[in-house]
């Protein structure tokens, strides 16, 4: 399978891809890794005409400390975020979960910012993000501005980018030796999560999923059970409430709803046993 | 005129010789490989980034090359299966795969050679659980695994062994 044909061109700073989406309008993607649009493209579920590719702009690699969070640039792949040591100590719940997408040759290709720009409610990264609050830093035309996580992600493939904006960096609050689980239930080592479940523990608990809806979700209900000191058992009664999953040949709405219980309920029981190998 | 073309001029490192050609932006890397370089160890599988048979290395690290385009590789090192074998002497990876009867049909064999070379350098000698967990991302349809897992625990040991008599070797000692 070959991808529509298209034009290619490279950018040589974030400033430069966007002034290079402004003049390419809705004909125009940026491309990192490729790990997510590339499939597309072959597909022809995607044909833009103009291709940005961002991948050799540099000094949008890195992972830094940035005292209470880590500053990731948006071009870091998942398999320098996996094997980070700062993450790792850090954050260990991104650095376990960023080992968990897809396969090794895949995360020596697709990128944090990539990942999250994608948008996609199957993939395992957005919910990581979401569970910790993250903030994704996006470069446009007037500057960068911050969007908080939960504010990021709108819809099924689409997230609050404006067409003329580009990720720069993902920051992401330590968890400060809080438990933390990350839970992905699939047929296959390499697939998809069917449903998935990326928890944290500590003051500000957070819990969200993945595959359970037309975004990446936070589950709200759960979290608010457990500020009111609910068990784990208690709170993960409540992982479906709100969500509205597709079916699809591995799982039905039912079957995604129960697993999605069953998942957080184990995520919430790791979590409350602190800190560990999982 | 124009920054963005529909036809470029790459230069990629296959195997440590250059190539130069003009590609359409859109050439995948394994086509790139096979058709315009003539390298045809590099099977295509899937075509989905899924089943791993078009595994190369981009700068020492494996990908599969069904979803990379040719001219993201532009600038950078490729090594094919081709690549690995010093003369008629096999890289202790094929040597492994070979005296282990890692393959039946042998179609996965190229991208699980690539993929395994990719993971011993990155982790050095491997157990049989880091070796499951490794090749996730290559599918055999043949063997079960079986013996691929223990030509790659093998193979990676005996890449660990090279690197370290190498490393061992300095000037005026070091193992003989």
């Amino acid at each position: 399978m070959i991808p529509a044909a298209f034009s290619y061109v490279r950018a040589e700073s974030a400033d430069d891809a966007v002034a290079l989406l402004a003049e390419h309008g809705d004909e125009a993607k940026l491309i990192a890794g490729g790990h997510s649009l590339l499939p597309l493209m072959k597909l022809r579920l995607a044909t833009p005409t103009v291709l940005i590719d961002v991948a050799r702009v540099p000094d949008l690699a890195y992972v830094r400390d940035g005292g209470d969070h880590l500053a990731i640039g948006g071009l870091t792949r998942h398999h320098d975020v996996e094997t980070d040591p700062l993450v790792r100590d850090a954050v260990p719940l991104l650095g376990h979960a960023a080992g968990q997408v897809g396969d090794p040759q895949v995360r020596h290709r697709g990128t944090l910012g990539g990942s999250l720009a994608h948008g996609d409610p199957a993939s395992d990264l957005p919910a990581v993000v979401l569970a910790v609050g993250g903030t994704i830093v996006a470069r446009g035309p007037q500057g960068e501005r911050e969007i908080a996580a939960d504010d990021f992600f709108v819809d099924f493939l689409e997230t609050a980018l404006a067409p003329d904006e580009v990720i720069t960096e993902v920051r992401v609050p330590k968890t400060n030796g809080a438990g933390w689980a990350f839970e992905k239930f699939n047929r296959r080592a390499q697939d998809w999560a069917i449903v998935g479940v990326a928890a944290v523990g500590g003051d500000h608990p957070g819990v969200a999923l993945v595959n359970m809806g037309s975004k990446p979700l936070r589950a709200a209900t759960v979290e608010e059970a457990l500020r009111a000191g609910a068990s784990p058992e208690d709170a993960a009664a409540h992982a479906a409430d709100g969500t509205d999953p597709t079916a699809d040949l591995n799982a039905s709405v039912e079957y995604r709803q129960h697993l999605a219980r069953v998942l957080v309920r184990r995520a919430l029981t790791t979590v409350a046993n602190g800190p560990g190998e999982h | 005129m124009p920054r963005e073309q529909s036809r470029l001029d790459v230069e990629i490192a296959v195997n440590g010789t250059s190539t130069r050609n003009s590609v359409e932006a859109r050439t995948l890397l394994v086509h790139y490989l096979r058709e315009v370089v003539g390298l045809t160890g590099t099977n295509i599988g899937c075509d989905t980034t899924s089943c791993g048979a078009c595994t190369v290395l981009l700068d020492g690290e494996s990908v599969k090359s069904c979803t990379v385009l040719a001219v993201q590789a532009d600038g950078h090192e490729v090594t094919t299966i081709e690549g690995l074998a010093d003369g008629d002497t096999l890289h202790p990876m094929q040597e492994a795969f070979r005296e282990h009867h890692g393959l039946q049909c042998g179609y996965c064999t190229p991208g699980m050679v690539m993929a395994s070379v990719s993971l011993a350098m990155e982790q050095g000698a491997l157990s049989e659980a880091e070796v499951r967990e490794g090749l996730e991302g290559n599918l055999c349809r043949c063997t079960g695994y079986q013996n691929i897992v223990a030509a790659v625990m093998a193979g990676s040991a005996a890449m660990s062994e090279v690197a370290g008599v190498s490393a061992n070797a300095g000037p005026g000692g070091g193992a003989k």
